[in-house]
């Protein structure tokens, strides 16, 4: 990581906030501080002093500024948490955008709106424990299934694995997820079928598959009937119609984020005609 | 005879609300704020407060979110193929479409109606519109063409002056 070390060494021998559109799709380290474009302007090249006259010297348009998992706000400038890549994304309506670092990392932290995959560790009353690899269990109410009520409870025993989202999670508060979306609809979450397979991965291969040009997913498709869920919190299930099959896919699955494109297709390949 | 002589309340007593307020007939409206305003040194001097100049709280224009949903357009997390669960396969297009959807419709308003046809829908509704609310002398000037078509208003016949 010859790229990294160099990136560090400026950084602490400079000392000096740099703009964080100059540093796009490079690899950033906790502490650094970046500046948003307006205040690079406003600096000015080396900070000469000299500053371009302007008809409203007072009122600058400030432009709402989205930063995201990896930054912090600090000041008026961004605050890097996080080791990766710096990753912009131009804003669709009115806003200037969002910031945020691509980082790795194999623990879950619930966050509020993420579908994840919970497995039902305990039944007390009418709520269910649902562990998520977070740092506590999340409580989900029986009344958060679609066409659930009092009288009719959905079919949810202990061990089940549960498709659902969140509607509260912070560092304050036991987190809590839902069946349902803000409609009442369940949308394909609730609990998820019978056999089927398991497994863990890291956060950031399941962003990668969830991509929408994601050609891993596509290739896969094209095996075998089979059906997968993706869980935010870095669990996959995968089923097929035999055991075979499923572990196949597993495999295939775990192993591809350490694979290069051309690996891949050599496996594929070999699956393909076997 | 019976209250010559006012006794004397202490300022305790006085300051004092019961249900009846008896107590409160002692107090002129002078001593009234008195009581007042001593209460309030007592209470400010007990107060604890912050010696800190005023901090201006500045509004900032950054807004932290932790959710990788805004970041990145993710699919939806439960995918099926070739059949393997067909309501999880309907799901998948109705999902993903829903997301390129609102995308798409940002872009462009489809209309069902021409302008022009609107502008000539518009003429004619002006007439039939105001021939509903116009009252029976008013009738004479909706006249309809041999098309069905409202013309114009004619000129109000207005009182002339007889010219000398």
């Amino acid at each position: 990581m010859a790229e990294a070390a160099s990136v560090a060494a400026e950084c602490l021998a400079g000392c000096r906030a740099r703009g964080a559109r100059s540093v796009l799709g490079q690899v950033v380290l906790p502490g650094e501080e970046l500046l948003l474009p307006e205040q690079e302007d406003a600096e000015g090249p080396g900070g000469a002093g000299e500053r371009p006259l302007s008809l409203n010297a007072g009122a600058r348009s400030r432009v709402r500024v989205i930063c995201g998992p990896g930054l912090r706000r600090c000041g008026d400038r961004l605050l890097v948490t996080k080791c990766g890549r710096l990753r912009h994304k131009e804003p669709g309506g009115g806003g200037g955008g969002v910031y945020w670092v691509d980082s790795q990392q194999k623990r879950y932290v619930p966050v509020k709106g993420d579908h994840v995959i919970g497995i039902v560790t305990a039944k007390s009353g009418d709520i269910f424990k649902v562990d998520v690899g977070g740092s506590e269990p999340a409580s989900l109410s029986y009344l958060s299934f679609e066409g659930a009520t009092k009288r009719n409870r959905p079919n949810v025993q202990v061990g089940d694995l549960i498709y659902g989202q969140f509607v509260v999670a912070n560092k304050d508060m036991e987190p809590e997820m839902v069946c349902i979306d803000s409609c009442g609809r369940a949308n394909g979450m609730g609990v998820i079928g019978q056999d089927g397979l398991l497994f863990k991965v890291t956060l950031g291969l399941i962003r990668k598959l969830l991509a929408p040009d994601c050609e891993i997913i596509q290739e896969v498709g094209k095996l075998y009937p089979l059906e997968i869920v993706f869980g935010m919190n870095g669990r996959i299930w995968v089923k097929a119609k035999t055991i075979q099959q499923t572990l196949i896919l597993a495999n295939i699955l775990e192993a591809c984020e350490h694979m290069t494109s051309d690996q891949r297709k050599q496996i594929f390949s070999r699956l393909a005609e076997s | 005879m019976a209250a010559e002589h006012k006794t004397k309340l202490s300022k305790n007593l006085l300051r004092m609300k019961p249900r009846r307020a008896f107590m409160q007939r002692g107090l002129d409206s002078e001593t009234k704020k008195q009581l007042e305003e001593e209460e309030k040194k007592i209470i400010s001097e007990e107060h604890w407060y912050l010696d800190l100049p005023e901090l201006k709280e500045k509004e900032s224009f950054i807004i932290e979110e932790q959710s990788f949903l805004l970041c990145e357009d993710l699919l939806y997390g439960r995918m099926s193929f070739r059949g393997f669960h067909p309501e999880v396969e309907k799901l998948m297009l109705h999902m993903n479409a829903k997301h390129k959807a609102e995308e798409v419709e940002d872009e462009t308003v489809e209309l069902d109606v021409s302008d022009e046809e609107m502008a000539r829908r518009y003429e004619t509704l002006v007439g039939t519109i105001g021939k509903k609310f116009a009252r029976k002398r008013d009738h004479a000037n909706y006249e309809e063409d041999e098309n069905g078509d409202m013309q114009p208003l004619k000129a109000k016949k207005m009182f002339l002056k007889p010219q000398d």
